[in-house]
């Protein structure tokens, strides 16, 4: 049952991954490129975290894990923010249709 | 069903061939800097691979971030014209040769050598392991890696204190450190960011210091965190009291080697061979070595970072900034 929960639960991430990869490739800004990047590390990392969740040991090895995902969310936003704060100061163009 | 281990070890393997050409390669330097980090990174997980996870945190710790760090520092400080290697006209006939040649030849040649060679290798597949966790009970620690560092080989690692407090001299006799991290309006985000890490990176840095008695772990790890918290700090728009880059910070850079030599004269004295501990104060000692060693690497690292000596109080020539480490 856990196994398959994991199994169900990176499979889940996936998508999540790939989309960012494909956004951080194919989108036409920097900006578009930022959301979809962080978009895969917010909620892929999630998943994946949640999914090793049903294999750890003790609670100690659930509260690692939560808190690596707590702390990569805190920190990729802020890199996210700071990376558009930058680009925007230096006259990054916004991406029009 | 096939043991995906193999698998993975291959794909990580070709990853990190490539990013090393790549960065090797590419003209542009920053992009090189950052391929850098993240082959440090995958290092680390080539390491973990290899069943060394403490040599996995130090070069997630040290190669990847710190050195990241020092390199993207040092990069700031180039002109934009200097950001790009230049090309280099061909000199002598080796470096006429193009890559695909250099591929072709060099890379099937060594493999063949190194074939031949690993075919006359004996396996040893424990090393000194047998050795060192038979000696392990009079070490005064539970981890054999810690063992090895700082009472068998402690010589060894008394020496790379003094290599890292020479390197920071030399940083220092090269230039004043610049005030690095002066953004415009300092972002909020940030400042939150660093309120929230460095109670966090502290705390960690404490339990890994603590963790290497008896698992991975250990001085090099800790004082590589802490030194990345006195980085956040810094971005975050903390700085030193205006008192302390005198001798309080030079202190704390050395207070690690003189601990250490410390240790070693007094063990020289009692028992006439430097850094053998008496058994019973081994775990004593190797703590406060182990506790001085994080603090004077994490200000070393720091430092190293800042990039220069610190600005002096007295002389008032110029608007002289506050500086942090």
């Amino acid at each position: 049952m856990t196994e398959l929960l994991t199994l169900l639960l990176l499979l889940a991430s996936l998508p999540f991954f790939l989309a960012g990869t494909l956004g951080l490739l194919r989108f036409p800004d920097l900006y578009c490129r930022l959301h979809a990047v962080t978009k895969a590390d917010n909620l892929g990392l999630g998943l994946v975290v949640m999914a090793l969740l049903f294999q750890a040991d003790s609670w100690r090895q659930i509260v690692h894990l939560l808190l690596t995902w707590l702390l990569v969310l805190v920190a990729g936003a802020t890199v996210a923010h700071l990376i558009a704060r930058k680009a925007r100061d230096d006259g990054h163009q916004y991406w029009r249709r | 069903m096939i043991h995906p281990g193999p698998i993975f070890d291959l794909i990580l393997m070709t990853t990190l061939i490539t990013l090393a050409w790549l960065l090797l390669a590419g003209k542009d330097l920053f992009r090189a800097v950052v391929l850098f980090i993240s082959f440090g990174l995958l290092t680390a997980l080539a390491w973990v691979r290899l069943g060394a996870p403490d040599v996995a945190l130090a070069e997630a710790a040290i190669g990847a971030g710190i050195t990241g760090a020092l390199l993207l520092v040092g990069l700031g400080k180039l002109g934009s014209a200097e950001r790009c290697r230049r090309t280099v006209r061909p000199a002598t006939a080796l470096q006429r040769l193009t890559p695909a040649v250099l591929i072709a030849v060099i890379i099937p040649s060594v493999a063949v050598i190194l074939l031949l060679e690993l075919r006359q290798l004996k396996t040893i597949s424990f090393g000194q392991q047998k050795l060192v966790l038979s000696l392990l009970d009079i070490s005064g620690t539970d981890h054999p890696v810690t063992a090895v560092l700082l009472n068998f080989r402690a010589w060894d690692t008394l020496l790379e204190k003094g290599v890292l407090l020479l390197a920071l001299t030399g940083i220092w006799s090269l230039d004043q450190a610049h005030p690095l991290f002066h953004q415009e309006p300092l972002s909020p985000v940030l400042k939150g960011l660093s309120q929230l890490y460095l109670p966090i990176l502290i705390i960690v840095s404490g339990a890994l210091l603590w963790q290497g008695s008896y698992a991975p772990g250990g001085a090099f790890q800790a004082g590589a965190l802490l030194s990345a918290g006195i980085l956040l700090a810094a971005l975050g728009g903390r700085s030193l009291p205006s008192y302390w880059p005198g001798l309080p910070l030079r202190l704390l850079a050395s207070c690690g080697l003189l601990v250490f030599l410390l240790v070693t004269a007094l063990t020289l004295l009692t028992n006439e061979l430097p850094l053998n501990y008496p058994q019973e104060l081994a775990a004593v000692l190797i703590l406060l070595i182990e506790i001085f060693a994080t603090v004077a690497i994490a200000v070393i690292l720091a430092a190293a970072v800042a990039g220069g000596h610190p600005a002096e109080r007295h002389k008032h020539h110029s608007p002289s900034p506050e500086k942090k480490p």
